[in-house]
C-alpha cells in the first residue's frame, strides 16, 4: 500500500505561511494523511524532498517577484492536481494593497537600502498565471476544509467546500446577529463561510477573511453599514484587508472611495 | 391533590414558579426557554428562574433589535427572539447515521436516542402554528427523527402580554391567543399588587406536570383579565399583510418590477430563512474520512438564498437574487398552500427584523398588492 501512495508537493509564495502550517496543525489527523499520501516536498515539515511530478500540490502565497513567475510555471508542469491554499493565493493577500498604491515610492520609503530589493508591482494570486484545479480560501484557512481537500482528492470527488455566507453558519451556531443586535459593522453577509464565524460569536463583526461569497451583494451591504455610522474611507478600509483583490470587495471600496451618494450619506 | 383535567384553569403564583420548574425536572424533562444572551432573548438551557429575560423586553424594527429594560420583573415581557424551537426539533446540524466498510460493504449504524425529552416553556402562539406546520412537513417526508423528538417534547405556551413591533400574527390569523393544541398554556398577570400565572391544562402530560405544584382557584375576574391581556396583544401589532387572495396574487405577478427592487437590496445572505421557524430546507452530505472506511451521514439547515441550493447539473437555476427572493416568498405565502394546504408563514416577524438590511415581507406583499401589473403569465408561452 505505500508503495502505491500518491505523492503530495506544499509550495508557497509570498504569504506568511499560516496557511500551510495549517496543514502540521492537523495533528491528530497528520498521520492518518501519511499513511494515505505520501509528504514528497514540504520545505517547512521537512528537509527530505522526493521528486516530482506530483500528483496534489498545495500552493500558498501570491506573486511578488520576477522569480516567481517562472518557478509557478515548473510548479504547476510538475503537478496533476493543483490547489492554492488561502487569501494570498486566492486574491493576492494583503500584501495585494500595493496594487493600489505606488509599489516603487514604497520601496523608496521603507527599505534603507531599496537597492536590493526586486518586487514586482503587483501582487497576483496564482490564478492569474497558471490554472488552478481549486481554491481554497480563508486566512488563514480552515484545517477542516483542508482535510476535506484531501480527503476529496483521495476518494476522486469534488471536495465540499460551501461558498455561501457567513450568516449560515452564524444561524446555525445560533449566534446573535451582532448587525442587527447590536448595531455592529459586519462583512459576514457578503463573506464565504468557512471559518465557522468565529468573530460574531465574539460578539466582533466579520472582517472577510474567506473573500466573497458566491453571490455577494456588497453596495446593499455598503449602504447598510454607512447607516450604522461608518464614514465612507472607513468602508473602503473595511473591504480592503486579506482579500482587497478580490473583484467584489474591490468594487465595493473603490465605490465607497468614489460614489458621491456614499459621501453624501455620511 | 386534586388531579386536573384538561381544560382545567387555576392560578400560579410567581413564587411558586421555582415548583414548577421542579416539577418538571422530576418527570425528567430538561426545560429549554427564553434567556438572556449576547444582547438578545434567545433560547437555551432554564435551571432557576433567574435563567429566564426577568424584567426584560426588545424593540424590534425591521433590521434592529435592542434589548431594553421593563420598569417590572416579568418572567415573559418580551415578543420573540432570534431562535425558534427548531432549532431543537430540527437541529441545525445532525448526523444521521455512520457507516462502516466491511469486507465489499458499508453497515450502517443508526444514531444513538437523543438525551433527556424537552420541556419548552415559553412557546408563543405563533410558534405554536410554527411547529405544527413544521410537524406536517417533517410527517409528510416520514422524518423519524424529528417525529421522535417532537412526541418526547413538551409545549408550555405563554400567551403574549404585548407584540413586537414586527409581529404580524393577527393578519396570519395564528396569534397571539394561544390555541388548543399546547400541554400547558400560561398568561403572566403581573398588576402593582399581583404577580400570578393563568394556567390552561392542554393534554393529561401537562395535568401530571402540575399535580405537585402549589395551585389557587382562577376566578372569572382572572379569565376576563386574561382576554385583556390578548386583546391589548391583538391591538398593538407591529405589522399587517393582508393575506385574501395572496397566493393567486403572487402566483400570478412572477414578473412584477417589485421582485427586482428586493433583489437588489437582498444580500442573499439567509438569516430570514435560518430565522424563521417554518423553513425546513436542508441539505444532506456524506462525509467520509480519509481512509475511505467510515463514512457519516449528516443534515444542515440549507436555504433558497444559496445559489448551491438550486444546482443542477453543475449549475444553480436560481442565478439572480431576485429570483431567489421571490422563491421564498412566493413559497412561504402561496405555492405552500398548494404543497401542505395552508400558508407557510406564522406572521412572527423575524425575518423582517433579522434581515441585515431589513426587507419585510409585509411591505413586499402590500407594494405588489398596490400595482399589480397586467398579468404576464400568457405572454410568455
Amino acid at each position: 500500500m505505500l508503495a502505491a501512495r500518491p505523492k503530495l508537493a506544499v509550495y508557497k509564495f509570498a504569504s506568511c505561511d499560516g496557511c500551510q502550517l495549517t496543514l502540521l496543525d492537523c495533528e491528530d489527523e497528520l498521520l492518518a494523511i501519511a499513511d494515505h499520501i505520501e509528504i514528497a516536498d514540504f520545505r517547512e515539515a521537512s528537509s527530505r524532498v522526493v521528486d516530482g511530478p506530483f500528483d496534489l500540490t498545495l500552493v500558498e502565497g501570491s506573486v511578488t517577484t520576477p522569480e516567481d513567475v517562472p518557478r509557478l510555471h515548473e510548479i504547476r508542469a510538475n503537478s496533476r492536481v493543483l490547489v492554492t491554499i488561502g487569501a494570498c493565493a486566492t486574491a493576492g493577500g494583503i500584501q495585494g494593497l500595493r496594487n493600489f498604491a505606488d509599489a516603487e515610492e514604497y520601496r523608496r520609503v521603507v527599505y534603507a537600502r531599496p537597492e536590493y530589493i526586486r518586487s514586482l508591482a503587483t501582487s497576483t494570486p496564482i490564478q492569474d498565471h497558471v490554472s488552478v484545479d481549486f481554491e481554497l480560501r480563508g486566512c488563514p484557512i480552515s484545517r477542516a476544509q483542508l482535510l476535506e481537500v484531501i480527503s476529496a482528492y483521495l476518494g476522486g470527488r469534488a471536495p465540499n467546500v460551501p461558498r455561501e455566507s457567513v450568516c449560515v453558519e452564524c444561524k446555525r451556531r445560533g449566534t446573535v446577529c451582532v448587525v442587527v443586535a447590536h448595531g455592529t459593522p459586519c462583512l459576514g453577509p457578503v463573506t464565504q463561510t468557512g471559518c465557522g464565524a468565529v468573530c460574531p460569536s465574539y460578539h466582533r463583526g466579520c472582517y472577510g477573511c474567506f473573500g466573497p461569497q458566491d453571490t455577494p451583494n456588497a453596495p446593499a451591504l455598503s449602504a447598510k453599514l454607512l447607516q450604522l455610522g461608518m464614514d465612507p474611507p472607513s468602508l473602503a478600509r473595511i473591504y480592503r484587508t486579506f482579500n482587497a483583490n478580490a473583484p467584489a470587495f474591490e468594487a465595493a471600496a473603490n465605490a465607497a472611495r468614489t460614489d458621491p451618494a456614499h459621501s453624501e450619506r455620511s | 391533590m386534586v388531579e386536573l383535567a384538561v381544560g382545567d384553569r387555576r392560578i400560579l403564583a410567581r413564587s411558586d414558579f421555582p415548583a414548577f420548574l421542579d416539577a418538571l425536572n422530576k418527570l425528567g424533562y430538561r426545560v429549554v426557554g427564553p434567556t438572556v444572551r449576547d444582547g438578545a432573548i434567545v433560547y437555551g438551557p432554564i435551571d432557576r428562574v433567574e435563567d429566564l429575560p426577568v424584567g426584560w423586553t426588545e424593540r424590534q424594527e425591521a433590521g434592529k433589535y435592542r434589548l431594553e429594560r421593563r420598569g417590572d420583573e416579568a418572567l415573559f415581557g418580551y415578543a420573540v427572539g432570534p431562535h425558534s424551537w427548531k432549532k431543537y426539533l430540527f437541529p441545525a446540524h445532525e448526523r444521521l447515521w455512520t457507516a462502516s466498510r466491511k469486507e465489499s460493504r458499508f453497515v450502517p449504524a443508526p444514531e444513538p436516542a437523543d438525551g433527556p425529552p424537552l420541556a419548552f416553556l415559553g412557546v408563543r402562539a405563533c410558534e405554536l402554528a410554527a411547529i405544527a406546520l413544521q410537524d406536517h412537513v417533517f410527517a409528510k417526508a416520514g422524518d423519524v427523527a424529528y417525529a421522535t423528538r417532537r412526541a418526547r417534547a413538551l409545549r408550555i405556551a405563554v400567551q403574549c402580554g404585548q407584540a413586537g413591533g414586527t409581529c404580524f400574527c393577527v393578519s396570519t390569523g395564528t396569534g397571539p391567543a394561544v390555541g388548543p393544541s399546547h400541554d400547558l398554556a400560561l398568561t403572566e398577570i403581573l398588576t402593582a399588587e399581583r404577580h400570578v400565572f393563568f394556567v390552561e391544562v392542554g393534554s393529561p402530560m401537562g395535568a401530571r406536570v402540575l399535580a405537585s405544584v402549589p395551585l389557587g382557584p382562577a376566578s372569572v375576574e382572572d379569565e376576563r383579565t386574561v382576554e385583556q391581556i390578548v386583546a391589548r396583544t391583538s391591538a398593538s401589532m407591529g405589522r399587517t399583510m393582508v393575506v385574501s387572495g395572496i397566493r393567486d396574487l403572487l402566483v400570478n405577478h412572477p414578473e412584477h418590477p417589485r421582485w427586482e427592487l428586493a433583489g437588489q437590496r437582498c444580500l442573499a445572505c439567509t438569516n430570514c430563512t435560518m430565522a424563521c421557524p417554518t423553513c425546513f430546507c436542508q441539505t444532506t452530505e456524506e462525509v467520509p474520512d480519509l481512509s475511505g472506511e467510515r463514512v457519516e451521514r449528516w443534515r444542515r439547515w440549507d436555504s433558497c438564498f444559496n445559489s448551491a441550493f438550486s444546482e443542477l447539473h453543475g449549475t444553480p437555476i436560481r442565478k439572480s437574487t431576485s429570483s431567489r427572493y421571490r422563491q421564498w416568498m412566493t413559497h412561504k405565502l402561496a405555492t405552500w398552500h398548494d404543497q401542505f394546504g395552508s400558508s407557510g408563514c406564522v406572521g412572527c416577524g423575524r425575518c423582517i427584523t433579522w434581515c441585515p438590511v431589513g426587507i419585510d415581507i409585509t411591505e413586499e406583499a402590500a407594494a405588489i398588492r398596490a400595482s399589480p401589473p397586467p398579468q404576464v403569465v400568457e405572454e410568455r408561452t
